[in-house]
């Protein structure tokens, strides 16, 4: 296959977000939190700027807090692979609606292309039902997306759709840096609440 | 014979620890064991109104708690001193973002601690800690457990601020090797 064959990350999180209901989305640091913002800034978007490996925790904690709406961890394999740990609390947890959409492009983008763990045989998939996910999977063709998608937005969770992405640089999308910013327009949008605690 | 049920004595404090936290409407309790926090972890797997959260390390603990902020819940994560160093670069989240957080430490690596490896990070948690903007709260006593926990509970859910509750060993005993 060659990397024009291979799904475009934008087009794919354009799909994933589009009629996207009251989803909430905690995306991970660098290609995924631009793809997200990409797709449409969105006050239930919560994008990391760090905190590396900690979105899929940061999911699991908004889908107990919130069991009756849907909870996106949009991540690179790279994050997930700095918190792999993690999927063992989501797996734990049964959380049926918590979904972790691993954008996998096997590479480091942010910090000069070089492979992950994935590119070199880790199964992200096959981790996440070792540690309990109800629902893992992975994709690499667009004939396959709308399937994937659609377990994602409404398979019972925890799910992890794993969508391999071309490792071409899709740019830069710049969502809002401000960690309080982005958190207290998150908790306005779904709790009507500006107060601290 | 070792200690491993670690507090000293059978005191009160833990059980009423646990019914403060519930009054203060904590419902996520993240955790990675240890014998300082056995009544506050028990009890809340034991709870049917809150999630009892076991983390395969502490830090994951910090970015839970941050997602639970934003879904409008209250949480504690409960951990010994040496998962405070795990915590650090995710703290940076906590600061950047103004979440609140609530952390019990059960103290090692201080006084009377009969493990080397343990005394680094037990000496090295409060400036750890305090260097990532999280205000630290010591319990010496009993009798200061539920007034320090309570005003940190304050401190975290009425003003939004991260705050770290230290269990001390002159407080829960140390393990004996």
């Amino acid at each position: 296959m060659t990397a024009s064959e291979k799904l475009n990350r934008r087009e794919v999180v354009k799909s994933l977000l589009s009629n996207r209901g009251e989803t909430l989305v905690v995306s991970g640091l660098g290609q995924p939190a631009y793809d997200a913002f990409a797709a449409g800034d969105d006050p239930r978007n919560f994008y990391l700027w760090g905190a590396m490996g900690g979105a899929a925790s940061m999911g699991l904690g908004l889908a107990v807090a919130q069991p009756e709406r849907r909870v996106v961890v949009l991540t690179g394999d790279g994050e997930l692979l700095m918190g792999l740990g993690s999927l063992a609390a989501v797996g734990a947890e049964k959380a049926g609606n918590l979904a972790i959409v691993v954008l996998d492009n096997e590479r480091y983008g942010e910090t000069g292309q070089q492979k992950t763990h994935t590119g070199r045989g880790t199964d992200l998939a096959a981790v996440a039902m070792a540690v309990g996910f109800r629902t893992a999977l992975t994709v690499a063709d667009e004939a396959d997306l709308p399937e994937a998608i659609r377990i994602a937005r409404e398979g019972e969770g925890p799910v992890m759709v794993v969508i391999k992405v071309s490792e071409a640089p899709a740019g830069m999308a710049l969502p809002p840096k401000d960690g309080a910013y982005l958190k207290m327009r998150f908790r306005e949008a779904v709790l009507g609440d500006r107060t601290p605690g | 014979m070792s200690d491993i049920g670690a507090v000293k004595g059978d005191p009160t404090w833990p059980d009423e620890l646990y019914e403060l936290l519930r009054q203060q409407g904590v419902t996520q309790f993240a955790y990675v064991p240890d014998a300082g926090h056995r009544v506050l972890i028990d009890r809340s797997l034991a709870d049917p109104d809150v999630h009892s959260v076991a983390l395969t390390t502490e830090e994951e603990g910090v970015g839970l708690l941050a997602g639970a902020h934003l879904g409008g819940a209250r949480g504690v994560l409960l951990m010994q001193s040496s998962g405070a160093g795990n915590c650090i670069n995710f703290l940076s989240l906590v600061k950047g973002g103004n979440f609140p957080l609530l952390m019990l430490l059960s103290m090692r690596g201080e006084f009377g601690e009969g493990n080397p490896w343990q005394i680094p990070m037990g000496q090295g948690v409060q400036a750890c800690l305090e260097a990532m903007g999280v205000i630290c709260l010591r319990a010496e006593k009993p009798e200061d457990v539920i007034p320090t926990v309570s005003a940190a509970c304050t401190m975290v859910f009425k003003s939004g601020s991260a705050v770290a509750v230290l269990l001390t060993q002159k407080l829960i005993g140390a393990k004996e090797f």
